[in-house]
């Protein structure tokens, strides 16, 4: 028995383009048929990542609204973005936007994930290894 | 949802915090179809007990037809799987177990732009829908190995018949897995670490 086959593909000389949201006219295209509800395409979402980590400065003030103190009270120590979604119950979006109005406030602190490079970072990836090493 | 009792709220279990320390993380994506082993990869190596985020999407009208108005959109969640592994006091690694259909990746910001690099979780029994997975990695850059997870109502085939028919380059690896046991997912990632390591040696194009 053989199994099916598949053909290779190569890099595009352009990334593709961020999706937005859909309009009526590029319903066809099938990458655009979602659109992430109440997303706000120029808003604050681009600058947290999943894996940015979030730190309260300060416990919730008696203005803070229910979500935000529960997001205070979780994040006294580091937690990422990916877990306070998960944790609170909320989508990524809306997520983005409660820790948005928080760095606004100055009551958390946000550390920036590393990302990939066009050159990587030989000592991160061997820091990684040692870490699943000991696994 | 409702935040009335928040006294009761699930929040990390004691030992689920990173330390103050903690600085920067990094992530690894762990890609493929339904039911081939992304959950059970990331919580056979996860530190933490797997959590979930989810996304709600509206599906814009279907086809042209403009009938239904806005009552064509309807909602959808999608979810990710996802795990932990603290690195150094200072570095902590995610990994998430990503649904193999590209139009979900944009849900959430850089998932394969930031990512380290990606493990495609293949599936014998159905190994057709890894191919789009692995051309829409191909296309973007993103740099990606090869994990067969073996069932025992699958087929079985050599390793190297395998790359013959994902059509892979040379160099990358492709490795046979069992998801559920901790040190063969962790022999996974660590196969895609030095894939990685190599590239930044070589300083190959990716
Ligand atoms: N035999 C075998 N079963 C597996 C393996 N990995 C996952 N499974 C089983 O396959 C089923 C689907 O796995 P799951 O992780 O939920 O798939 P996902 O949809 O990709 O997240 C579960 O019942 C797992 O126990 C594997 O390596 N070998
Ligand atoms: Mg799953």
């Amino acid at each position: 028995m053989t199994p099916p086959r598949r053909q290779r593909r190569y890099p595009r000389h352009e990334p593709p383009p961020p999706p937005k949201p859909g309009k009526q006219g590029e319903a066809k295209n099938p990458e655009r048929l979602y659109v992430v509800a109440g997303a706000d395409e120029d808003g604050a979402r681009a600058a947290l990542d999943l894996v940015t980590l979030i730190v309260a400065r300060a416990d919730p003030p008696p203005s803070a609204t229910p979500e935000q103190a529960a997001l205070l009270r979780l994040c006294t120590a580091p937690l990422s973005v990916a877990e306070l979604s998960a944790y609170l119950n909320l989508p990524f979006s809306a997520m983005t936007v409660l820790i948005t109005e928080l760095l606004t406030a100055e009551l958390v602190q946000a550390r920036a994930p590393i990302v990939r490079q066009a050159v990587p970072d030989r000592s991160l990836l061997e820091a990684v290894m040692h870490g699943l090493q000991r696994l | 949802m409702d935040f009335k009792g928040s006294d009761t709220l699930p929040g990390p279990r004691t030992g689920d915090h990173l330390p103050h320390t903690a600085q920067a993380a990094v992530k690894i994506v762990i890609v493929g179809g339904f039911g081939v082993g992304k959950t059970t990869m990331v919580g056979s190596v996860s530190e933490i007990r797997p959590l979930t985020t989810e996304e709600t999407m509206t599906q814009a009208g279907i086809g042209v037809d403009d009938n239904y108005g806005s009552e064509s959109k309807t909602a959808t969640t999608v979810a990710m799987d996802f795990g932990r592994i603290s690195i150094t006091d200072q570095l902590v690694l995610y990994l998430f177990g990503t649904p193999g259909q590209e139009r979900f990746w944009f849900l959430w910001n850089g998932l394969f732009e930031g990512a380290l690099g990606a493990v495609v979780l293949a599936d014998t029994r159905r190994l057709e829908v890894s191919f789009d997975v692995i051309g829409r990695l191909e296309e973007r850059g993103v740099p990606f190995v090869v994990a067969v997870n073996s069932f025992p109502d699958g087929p079985r085939y050599p390793i190297r018949e395998l790359r013959a028919a994902l059509d892979l380059a040379e160099e990358i690896p492709i490795v046979e897995c069992d998801a559920r046991r901790r040190a063969s997912s962790r022999d996974v990632l660590m196969t895609l670490m030095r894939f990685l390591h190599s590239l930044a040696t070589t300083g190959s194009p990716r």
